[in-house]
């Protein structure tokens, strides 16, 4: 009697517990699971806009090993996470350190710091956009009451990747601020005062506590970053027109992706394209777990 | 140590100088003339204090239908992914049966894949469903989320057993434990998960670019996008374009800034 209730029991839960995942898990089916798998199948054939696509083996893979300009938005992209992701790891915990500060006023501060991450990149972009205008940007009048000779900042090839990273840290940095200052303020006090008895300095109480106990929230806002950055595109999409001379040099493989896909409809390729990616960003993402086990420190 | 402090205050007065100083341009640049707003050296405030370029965004570009889609998107969102993924959660973190773990890793695993992947597919299943260029269009797949799932679970593993087996002997079912035990107690943990999705949704520019291309059918993110596209040079325009499509989040971040900053920090603090 009592085995037979249990066992009712048991299968209740079991019925439960799928009706209730189901409406997820559908979703999930057909769009993740079932679009991740059709675009690999996209990658092999020559899909474009209209008609049926036709399987063309590996010919995008092919192309795409000898493709200059894929190469040159890997590499474009490579060198944003390179730039950006210290930038906005280094600037972040300074920013949090110091939004940490217990005096009068810090939390008007804190909103004028936190502003960016409320902002929709669209407006960021066409605010940057006129802020680094060639003739009548701020920027350039700026350079030009200091002496200096203009700069292009969004058409000169040299300088356009560096404009869009500049941008990329200003308008992602306030949200790791926000995540870090949390793991700030989840440091104990006592641990602090034990390093001032003890007779460490400001300096040495940061570097040898605060910045390990605060090791695993640095190591979240890096993983994600890194993740982030890999996948910029709003801001080169919207700041450099399609086709003018800063287009090469800023152009990232996922706005690389959007020209094949969406603009030239060459779907095909463009599932190539983004299959390399998520290659790209598995074996980073895999990478940083394994650093992870030697630089992070749990406090358990 | 009084030094200190004023060097804390200066330092603090330089960061938000630079992010507030941008915007302040964009503000000052917003209710200039053209004219003005093009000269040689420029001028710091607006001579002539205009809101032309206002009306003249808001004839141009349909911001009522943008403003609208939005808040429809987010409301449908967040209402939707509040429910499926706290019922999955509460599966995943409560209940045994068969291949759940199996299911729980495959949704962990589909976290790492990039956004892009899906894009192409995606729009095929809204062009067979005829939902392509409409509203529904624009918040349909985002509402199954791992991101989401994964997160409430955790959030549900925090919570006493004992509360479930109480409930158990008093009669409850496994649903109403879920319903009327354990989720009002989640109320934090949801409230950031609507915060981390309001600001992703928001934010969003690709999906509604790809999916919609009537200008009525944009969220203000891509509309914004396309403001730009046309009106390149007008540039107090494409600022009070900008005024307009940042402010609603501004005051909402202003108002609730409290529970923003809690929603984002969670995802820093579950590992």
């Amino acid at each position: 009697m009592k085995w037979q209730k249990k066992s009712s029991l048991r299968r209740r839960e079991t019925m439960t517990g799928y009706l209730m995942i189901t409406p997820l898990m559908a979703g999930v089916t057909v769009f993740f699971i079932g679009a991740f798998f059709q675009n690999i199948y996209y990658s092999f054939t020559d899909k474009s806009s209209f008609g049926i696509p036709r399987v063309v083996g590996l010919k995008n893979y092919v192309e795409l090993f000898h493709d200059d300009s894929f190469y040159q938005a890997l590499l474009n992209t490579i060198l944003y996470v390179v730039i950006c992701v210290p930038a906005v790891v280094i600037l972040a915990v300074f920013l949090a350190v110091l939004l940490n500060s217990k005096i009068k006023g810090i939390g008007v501060f804190r909103v004028c710091i936190f502003l960016p991450a409320v902002t929709l990149p669209a407006a960021i972009g066409l605010l940057w956009k006129w802020l680094m205008n060639y003739k009548f940007g701020i920027f350039n009048e700026i350079l030009g009451m200091l002496g200096a000779k203009p700069v292009a900042w969004l058409s000169d090839s040299r300088i356009v990747l560096f404009s869009i990273a500049v941008v990329f840290v200003w308008a992602n940095v306030a949200y790791q601020v926000i995540v870090l200052l949390a793991g700030l303020q989840g440091i104990p006090a006592c641990y602090r005062e034990a390093a001032a008895i003890d007779g460490a300095g400001r300096i040495q109480s940061f570097f040898r506590i605060i910045l390990p106990l605060l090791s695993p929230s640095i190591f979240f806002v890096s993983v994600t970053t890194v993740i982030n950055v890999f996948q910029i595109f709003d801001l080169i999409y919207l700041m450099i027109p399609q086709g003018s001379s800063g287009t090469e040099a800023s152009r990232s493989l996922v706005t690389y992706f959007f020209e094949q896909s969406f603009v030239k409809f060459h779907k095909g390729y463009g599932a190539a394209i983004s299959l390399m990616l998520f290659l790209l960003i598995l074996s980073v993402t895999a990478l940083q777990m394994i650093c992870q086990k030697k630089m992070v420190f749990y406090d358990d | 140590m009084r030094i200190r402090k004023w060097g804390i205050y200066l330092l603090l007065v330089l960061c938000s100088a630079g992010t507030v100083g941008p915007f302040l341009w964009m503000i000052l640049t917003s209710f200039k003339s053209y004219e003005e707003s093009i000269r040689i050296p420029p001028t710091i405030l607006p001579e002539v204090f205009t809101v032309g370029s206002y009306q003249e965004v808001i004839d141009k570009f349909p911001f009522f239908e943008f403003y609208i889609n939005t808040f429809l998107v987010l409301l449908f969102t967040i209402g939707i992914e509040l429910l499926i993924c706290s019922m999955a959660a509460y599966a995943f973190a409560r209940l045994h049966f068969p291949g759940r773990d199996v299911i729980f890793i495959i949704l962990l695993a589909l976290m790492m894949v990039p956004g892009q992947i899906f894009l192409v597919p995606n729009y095929d299943i809204m062009v067979k469903l005829h939902l392509a260029d409409t509203v529904t269009a624009l918040w349909l797949p985002k509402v199954f989320s791992a991101f989401g799932t994964f997160m409430l679970r955790e959030f549900f593993k925090g919570l006493p057993k004992s509360l479930d087996e109480a409930a158990m002997l008093d009669g409850c079912g496994f649903f109403q434990i879920y319903y009327l035990i354990l989720l009002p107690l989640l109320k934090p943990a949801l409230s950031s998960l609507a915060i981390l999705t309001a600001i992703s949704t928001f934010k969003d520019l690709m999906w509604p670019l790809i999916v919609n291309n009537s200008m009525e059918k944009m969220t203000l993110s891509a509309g914004l996008a396309m403001l730009i596209g046309e009106h390149t040079t007008y540039y107090p325009q494409v600022m009070a374009g900008g005024m307009i499509a940042i402010l609603p989040m501004m005051i909402i971040f202003f108002l609730f800034q409290k529970q923003f900053v809690e929603g984002i920090a969670t995802t820093g603090v579950k590992q």
